[in-house]
């Protein structure tokens, strides 16, 4: 078997090489510029005095989904969290899943528009996509640190990659899923493709793309997670310690701490993901 | 000039229609191709014109290629072959643009599942083609509003479509194409998905609203009686070709085809026949001023009845006389017939439904007088003849 080996691992070691030397002065740069942005948002939220970031995030939350339960919960569990003393690393990860969130979403969902209108880019980006979903998470943060270092851009490279696929699979899904017989009436009055994208694609797909986003958002969480071991640091980074210094009970305060803010964000996408027609229908 | 002129149309769906049309040329049919190359043929030669006011229904069963032509027409499936003219002007050369400026000015279209934005309000559905064109806002909504004031849903201007039922559905999508003040409605089985009742108030609503905005409608249906009610004129169509073209009574009375006449042969013919069709033209009439007593009696006589109707100078009807009236008023003398003439007889249009005469006949102890829109008399009909009309005419389909 040994004489007929595939130099596939070569092959992607020498392409990777090959970028890193050409590249990396650019995506350097680009780290350092991320981890500028990263680090104010980051200074900027812990500013903020505990207390007034939970009753800021209970009040942000009611007025988004006017749900009591949600919002009591949200503060509870805040609450712990910050009395657990994981106040600091927990805004540290939401800074970094927010800005990963923002990088992926900001790719994802034109990128997803632009699959659903042109068959062409669709056959070229749906192979990519089954690579990007099934490749081990691992796996990417190999070549994330050449490109930009050990630290919080290398994590949020790495977690962009791996929570990009289901926005832009989902935008193409709601866009693909708009009833024929709509897409026909629009062109049937003259719309022109930007026009249908605007005033029919977009709107009728958008608990779609809201779905899509809430997946991304929980992948990126989970992967902020796993980056630790590159030096997302954050909530991951106390998991990685608690493994390191085999302290269970700090580990699992840790893994209780993402559980909670996994719980609160997801449901409070979902409530947005509902169509407002139905919310209208439920009344 | 035509307001839409169709010639040679032809659409083959597969990715080689050079191949199929070479075997339609060669006078294979659709199934032999289908079987053949596996491409299909969706309009076979059409040719036909849309005059400027008129309603045209083309209608088949389902897979006959209807939808099909309706949809070249505005260019929503481009056809393989052929020519359509709008006003002159060549469909099928158009660029997007000039396209576009068609399909938003010249062309509103109405789909048989409604097609409604259901994330846009009533009034905001019937102002989307305005939209389309750039009109705008105030100006647009102002169009809607008197477009859904046509069709009766001015007050639903701020609902949902999902809360309106399907006829009010599809009057908003009536309401969308009119408010482009379009020259042509294409409306694609337009009433095909409401209930047999509304799809009978909708018919009617149509029918009034084409006389007052007398639109050039191109309307696909399935239904024979639909067709026979609403079309000015009917295209026939099967396997995407069309077997006639014709008014409604001449499809039924004289069917081209014998496909044509199977097809017809189920239509209740007293629904389509009136009182025109079924009536005799009959010479034998009285004048009233020139007419007396005993020339009266002789007509009668001589055409073997036993009633006359008398008009005047201007063959209006004046009433009827009979033999017995007639005769005394030649015992006692008198030349001029008025005395005897009743006044109070039954009249029917010429315009009259068949099937309504029998009831305005039943215990009608003279014959029916038949009348135009001017009171002028056009013939006489008797139980028997509009029997024997109905059914030769049944016999003939």
């Amino acid at each position: 078997m040994n004489t007929i080996r595939l130099p596939v691992g070569a092959i992607i070691d020498r392409a990777i090489d090959f970028l890193v030397e050409h590249l990396s002065f650019l995506t350097k740069a680009g780290a350092d510029i991320i981890e500028t942005v990263l680090g104010a948002i980051e200074r900027g939220l812990i500013a903020i005095p505990t207390p007034g970031f939970i009753a800021l995030a209970a009040l942000a939350i009611w007025l988004l989904t006017k749900d009591r339960k949600l919002c009591l919960g949200s503060i509870i569990g805040l609450i712990l969290i910050w009395n657990m003393g994981l106040w600091a690393a927990t805004v540290s990860t939401i800074a970094l899943v927010a800005v990963s969130t923002f990088c992926a979403l900001a790719i994802g969902i034109p990128l997803g528009i632009m699959a659903a209108i042109s068959s062409f880019l669709n056959k070229i980006v749906t192979p990519i996509l089954d690579i990007m979903q099934t490749m081990p998470a691992f796996v990417y943060l190999i070549p994330a640190i050449p490109f930009f270092g050990l630290g919080k851009t290398a994590a949020i490279f790495s977690t962009v990659v791996f929570s990009m696929p289901p926005a832009i699979r989902f935008t193409y899904l709601g866009i693909r899923q708009i009833p024929t017989d709509l897409v026909e009436c629009s062109t049937a009055f003259g719309a022109t493709r930007w026009q249908r994208l605007i005033k029919l694609d977009l709107p009728l797909a958008a608990p779609t793309i809201m779905a899509g986003i809430n997946q991304t958002v929980m992948l990126a969480l989970s992967m902020v997670v796993i980056a630790s071991m590159i030096g997302a640091k954050g909530l991951g980074g106390e998991v990685w310690k608690a493994i390191q210094r085999l302290q269970m009970g700090r580990g699992f305060e840790a893994g209780i701490a993402i559980v909670i803010v996994a719980i609160i964000l997801d449901r409070v996408l979902q409530k947005l993901g509902a169509p407002k027609q139905q919310q209208k229908e439920a009344v | 000039m035509a307001k839409i002129q169709v010639q040679h149309l032809y659409k083959i769906f597969g990715p080689h229609p050079n191949r199929a049309m070479k075997m339609l040329k060669q006078g294979k049919s659709k199934d032999e191709i289908m079987t053949a190359i596996r491409h299909g043929v969706g309009v076979n030669n059409a040719t036909f014109d849309v005059h400027e006011g008129e309603t045209v229904v083309v209608m088949g069963l389902s897979g006959s290629g209807k939808s099909t032509l309706v949809r070249c027409l505005n260019r929503l499936i481009t056809p393989t072959a052929g020519s359509i003219l709008v006003d002159g002007q060549d469909v099928l050369t158009m660029d997007d643009s000039e396209l576009r400026e068609l399909r938003q000015r010249k062309m509103g279209m109405v789909f048989q599942n409604f097609a409604l934005f259901p994330h846009r309000t009533v009034l905001e559905n019937a102002a989307m083609g305005l939209e389309m064109q750039g009109v705008p806002v105030a100006e647009r909504l102002r169009k809607a509003d008197e477009a859904l004031a046509l069709v009766g849903l001015e007050a639903w201007g701020a609902s949902y479509p999902n809360e309106l039922s399907g006829g009010m559905q599809q009057r908003v999508g009536l309401a969308r194409a009119m408010a482009l003040s379009p020259d042509i409605l294409l409306m694609d089985e337009a009433f095909s998905a409401l209930d047999p009742l509304i799809r009978r108030d909708m018919q009617d609503e149509l029918i009034n609203l084409q006389d007052k905005m007398r639109k050039t409608i191109v309307f696909i249906s399935h239904d024979l009686d639909e067709a026979l009610k609403l079309g000015d004129r009917i295209i026939l169509m099967k396997d995407g070709a069309i077997v006639q073209i014709g008014t409604p009574e001449e499809i039924l009375t004289d069917p081209a085809t014998d496909y044509v006449a199977r097809f017809v042969q189920d239509v209740d013919i007293t629904k389509v026949l009136t009182a025109e069709s079924v009536m005799k033209r009959s010479e034998a009439v009285a004048y009233l001023r020139t007419d007396g007593p005993r020339t009266a009696l002789r007509k009668m006589r001589k055409h073997n009845i036993a009633h006359l109707f008398v008009v005047d100078q201007n063959n209006q009807l004046v009433g009827i006389i009979s033999a017995d009236g007639a005769a005394a008023l030649a015992a006692e003398g008198k030349d001029r017939l008025s005395d005897a003439i009743c006044t109070d007889i039954k009249i029917v249009s010429s315009t009259t439904p068949a099937q309504d005469l029998f009831t305005i006949m039943a215990d009608l102890p003279y014959p029916l007088a038949v009348t135009d829109e001017n009171n002028r008399f056009k013939g006489v009909i008797v139980r028997g003849t509009l029997v024997a009309a109905i059914a030769e005419r049944r016999g003939a389909a």
